[in-house]
């Protein structure tokens, strides 16, 4: 196992367009996301805006629309797109042998 | 004499990479190596990707030949075949074989290509189970497809599903496995994942994605593979292609370094200075391929290297195309988008064409084809090349043909201008460039007239852009690209109007197909585009419907009201607002149970309980179960209360049993499906008390009968209801108001309101069609009673008996230092 990488589970876990949640102890709730093509992404499960759960958005491309106020978040890079400006930490996420693992010192970046 | 003495070159593997590289060396210097190949399978060399062809029955195996034994005699190599290298020995120069003969080298070249990844599952070692690498596999297919039966393809990638081809033109019954929700999906998109599904299922195998393989059965051969849902396949075969991993063994026993392939430099030398490796078993700059291109290049760079000097090997970028023979399908570099990235899609519904280019930064960076792949390879040249293609920009997805036409043609109006006028600009109904330009010249001056008057672009929308070009030649300044009705969204150049017409008409029964039948020109939508086709599904195919709960909004997904700090309020339904010391009590509970910071009476005459968290709805929902509560939809397009006054049981001005009438309204329409949310009231008299005149139907009680009003709301653009008609029973109330219901339903627009939905169609339609056709309403009546034999299902109770729990639960949860993962 390697140490840099948290092994959080089977990707089939996670459903297409869909999204799960990852909370971490005294740090921040992370949002993994999966879109259609299969990639699985994560960032901080919280709208710049409004800290609306980006979790409970629709997931469209690489794209996610925020369920409060509609502000559409990319899921490569946090950033709002469109008009709206602000960005979400993004933590590094891969797939291997049909687990997924999350980049421990970033998903733990804050947590004491 | 003194025979000159030659360097010894040893290849292991007389594969594709090997013996392509005792070719590439023979080309530059025949003379210069003496050469031992060494192969494990019992034959010359093969074109081991034609080994797909080999099971379909379109080749033979002398077909697939490329160097025969002549070959080897010619060129005075001697091929050690079915004897595999077991040992290599750095030191002393030597290797060891199976068969116990030693071979010393002054120069090693190893090739050993990869193995079938097998997934450990229960049973995978039972006879029965065949991978798919070489001919031997080919020829256990074979044998098996003689008795004909079941096949099982583990893998929905490029192997398996030439796989799976093959042994279903072999008459065998094929049932393809895919653990990942879109076929190919690391070459594919969903869009050309689907049509591929589609195109295979039509053609008679079953291809099951999402299915994780828990276990192989059977005694002493397979028998039938069980997923981890439960089902369980019959199989007489089962073919694994989920993978291959770099054969690596023998030189990582001989202490080279090992990645995930062998490491070597750009001159394909690995750590030790007379040890090479090229083809699948490799690494190089941290890449491993599965592809025959690299390992062409790999071995130019080899034979360079090993004869007049070295060039260096840089990486190669991939391009995938699968060999089934009526399908075809391109694929090359990366289409995961990004908002740098543009996509450029055109779909072509009645010849089965999905086309998508990805640009970043005016250069091409991934392609996908489906069904025309003509272009494939100038897209991927382009890619390579990394040409700035802005140029062509506008063009370039029709083609090369088109794009590079020069001048004129690449700008698309400019090839629509030089099409004669008979040309058939929509071919779907006909309509040549001459009826279009003179129905322009005629006073259609949009898309929407043209659409009306010629039907032109109304089909399938394929020629919108060629509409529109006509447009802008013919009217020039004069066009300025409006609309009479708006598009959906910007995934479609389609109206709310046209695209459910086109469901119904095209039997359109998934978002995919609506999709790509209607030529959206993005991959899977938007937000707005999605929820609204998920509806008008439901509401075309009540019967057939099959739920996407990534297409619903946040609350109708988690069937609760999402609040501001992410938690959720919950509403359990009070039938006519009427409610008793069990229900009060079960609210009250729940309330001190889960901690809920509020509990609020809301306009509709309900208790909204807030503060519940999304891991503790499906427990608060089963104890509301418990005390007969279902679901009040409070979150949902839908029904949401029928809210009423006490009326003629106690009110001493009351005129008729608004409560029961209330109570009967609420039973029959709680849980349908509405393009926006529905208000019902019901009045015991004219005093009005329940406020039926500002709801989306509602009933003022008078002495002679029922007032039926429609189209009322409150909020931000309030409106008072109109007046629909009069009648006498409550039968009578209760018809009117199902056949009102299923109009809305049917003809809105989602996210319409009944109150704008009326003004933009007229209150003389709805009466004209509820009032006035007798027939017409009870029809109307019996569609909505039908579809909600499929929507009266409380989905709180199908939660708590555990539909969707993912969507309840975390998927794990860090804690500094340790990580505890679902399963
Ligand atoms: C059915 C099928 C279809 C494919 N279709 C395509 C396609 O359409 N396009 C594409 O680009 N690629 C395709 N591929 C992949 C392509 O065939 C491989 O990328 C290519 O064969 C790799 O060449 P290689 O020489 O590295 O490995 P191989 O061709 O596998 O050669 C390795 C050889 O080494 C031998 N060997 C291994 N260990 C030893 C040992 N210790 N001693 C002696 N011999 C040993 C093996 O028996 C084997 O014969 C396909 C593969 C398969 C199986």
């Amino acid at each position: 196992m390697d140490a840099n990488w948290l092994d959080i589970g089977p990707v089939d876990q996670l459903p297409a367009l869909g999204a799960r949640t990852l909370p971490v102890q005294g740090g921040q709730e992370i949002a993994l996301f999966r879109t259609a093509n299969g990639k699985v992404f994560a960032l901080h499960n919280k709208c710049p805006h409004k800290q609306g759960p980006l979790s409970q958005g629709i997931v469209h491309d690489t794209t996610v629309t925020c369920p409060l106020h509609n502000w559409r978040i990319s899921l490569l890079t946090g950033e709002a797109q469109g008009e709206d400006k602000g960005c979400v930490p993004t933590i590094p996420v891969k797939v291997d042998g049909g687990r997924i693992f999350i980049a421990r010192a970033e998903a733990l970046a804050g947590a004491r | 004499m003194v025979k000159e003495q030659k360097e010894k070159l040893v290849v292991i593997g007389n594969g594709m990479a090997g013996c392509r590289a005792v070719e590439e060396i023979l080309a530059r210097d025949p003379e210069r190596y003496d050469i031992v190949i060494f192969g494990a399978e019992p034959r010359v060399n093969y074109n081991r990707i034609m080994l797909s062809p080999v099971l379909a029955g379109d080749k033979t195996f002398d077909e697939i030949v490329i160097n025969d034994e002549a070959w080897y005699a010619d060129n005075g190599i001697e091929l050690v075949s079915g004897d595999s290298v077991i040992a290599i020995d750095r030191e002393g120069k030597e290797l060891r074989s199976r068969s116990g003969r030693t071979e010393s080298y002054d120069r090693l070249l190893i090739a050993t290509g990869s193995d079938p990844f097998i997934i450990p599952v229960p049973g995978h070692d039972l006879p029965g189970v065949i991978t798919f690498r070489d001919l031997d596999d080919v020829e256990k297919m074979l044998a098996a497809a003689e008795r004909g039966g079941e096949a099982v393809v583990i893998g929905g990638g490029l192997l398996g599903l030439e796989a799976a081809h093959g042994l279903f033109l072999r008459g065998m019954e094929v049932t393809v496995l895919h653990l990942m929700p879109t076929l190919m999906e690391r070459q594919l998109d969903e869009a050309a994942g689907f049509l591929l599904k589609t195109e295979l299922e039509n053609r008679g195998q079953t291809i099951l994605t999402g299915a994780d393989t828990a276990e192989i059965v059977g005694e002493s051969h397979v028998e039938a593979v069980k997923l981890k849902d439960g089902t369980e396949i019959p199989a007489d075969i089962v073919v694994m292609a989920v993978g291959i991993r770099p054969n690596v063994r023998l030189a990582l026993e001989a202490g080279l370094e090992v990645g995930r392939g062998i490491v070597v430099d750009d001159d394909m030398r690995t750590r030790d200075p007379s040890i090479f490796a090229v083809g699948e078993c490799v690494e190089h700059r941290g890449l491993v391929y599965g592809l025959v291109a690299p390992l062409w290049e790999m071995c130019k760079a080899l034979a360079d290297g090993c004869t007049t000097g070295a060039t260096g090997y840089r990486g190669s970028v991939t391009s995938t195309k699968l060999k089934v023979s009526g399908i075809d399908l391109f694929s090359a570099g990366d289409f995961s988008g990004g908002e740098d990235c543009e996509d450029v899609v055109m779909r072509d519904a009645a010849r089965g064409i999905y086309k998508r280019v990805v640009l970043k930064q005016d250069r091409i960076v991934g392609a996908v084809l489906y069904g025309d792949t003509a272009d494939g390879n100038w897209y991927f040249d382009l890619m390579r090349q990394e040409e700035d293609v802005s140029d062509i920009r506008e063009a370039i997805i029709f083609g090369q043909a088109f794009a590079s036409g020069g001048g004129a043609l690449a700008d698309p109006n400019a090839a629509v201008a030089a099409l004669s006028d008979d040309a058939e600009i929509c071919g779907c109904n006909g309509v040549s460039k001459g009826s279009i330009v003179s129905a322009i010249l005629d006073g259609s001056g949009t898309l929407d007239a043209v659409r009306g008057c010629t039907k032109a672009s109304a089909s399938c929308g394929s020629c919108t852009n060629l509409v529109e070009g006509l447009l802008t030649i013919t009217l020039g300044e004069d066009y300025s690209g409006e609309r009479e009705v708006k598009p959906m969204c910007g995934c479609t150049s389609f109206t709310h109007e046209d695209a459910r017409r086109l469901i119904l008409e095209k039997e359109l029964k998934e978002i995919p197909a609506v999709m790509q039948e209607l030529h959206w020109t993005t991959p899977d939508g938007c937000s707005s585009c999605r929820p609204a086709l998920n509806y008008y599904l439901l509401c075309a195919w009540p019967d057939e419907h099959k739920e996407d709960p990534q297409s619903r909004f946040v609350n109708e997904r988690l069937h609760a009201n999402i609040q501001k700090d992410g938690s959720y309020s919950v509403v359990p339904r009070m039938w006519g607002g009427i409610t008793n010391p069990r229900e009060l009590r079960a609210i009250a509970d729940v309330v001190e149970k889960y901690d809920a910071g509020m509990v609020k009476v809301t306009g509709g005459q309900r208790l909204d309980i807030f503060g519940i968290q999304k891991e503790d709805l499906p427990a608060v929902w089963a104890d509301l179960n418990a005390a007969g509560m279902v679901s009040g939809h409070a979150y949902g397009k839908a029904l949401r209360t029928v809210k009423t006054c006490v009326g003629s049981d106690w009110c001493r001005f009351g005129t008729q049993d608004s409560t029961g009438l209330g109570i009967k309204m609420e039973r029959m329409s709680w849980g349908s499906w509405m393009p926006h949310k529905f208000k019902i009231a019901v009045s015991g008299c004219p005093r009005n008390c329940a406020e039926a005149t500002i709801k989306d139907f509602g009933i003022v009680c008078v002495d002679s009968g029922y007032e039926l009003m429609v189209g009322g709301n409150g909020g931000i653009h309030l409106r008072g209801t109109d007046l629909l008609c009069k009648v006498e029973t409550e039968g009578e109330a209760l018809e009117f108001c199902a056949a009102f219901i299923q109009l809305y339903r049917e003809e809105a627009r989602y996210l319409d309101r009944t109150a704008p939905w009326i003004e933009r169609v007229g209150l003389d339609y709805v009466k004209q069609r509820i009032v006035e056709d007798a027939e017409g309403r009870s029809a109307l009546r019996d569609r909505f009673l039908h579809a909600q034999t499929f929507l009266q299902k409380d989905p709180w109770a199908e939660r708590v008996a555990g539909a969707e729990a993912h969507l309840h639960q975390h998927l794990a949860e860090i804690r500094p230092f340790a990580a505890v993962g679902a399963e």
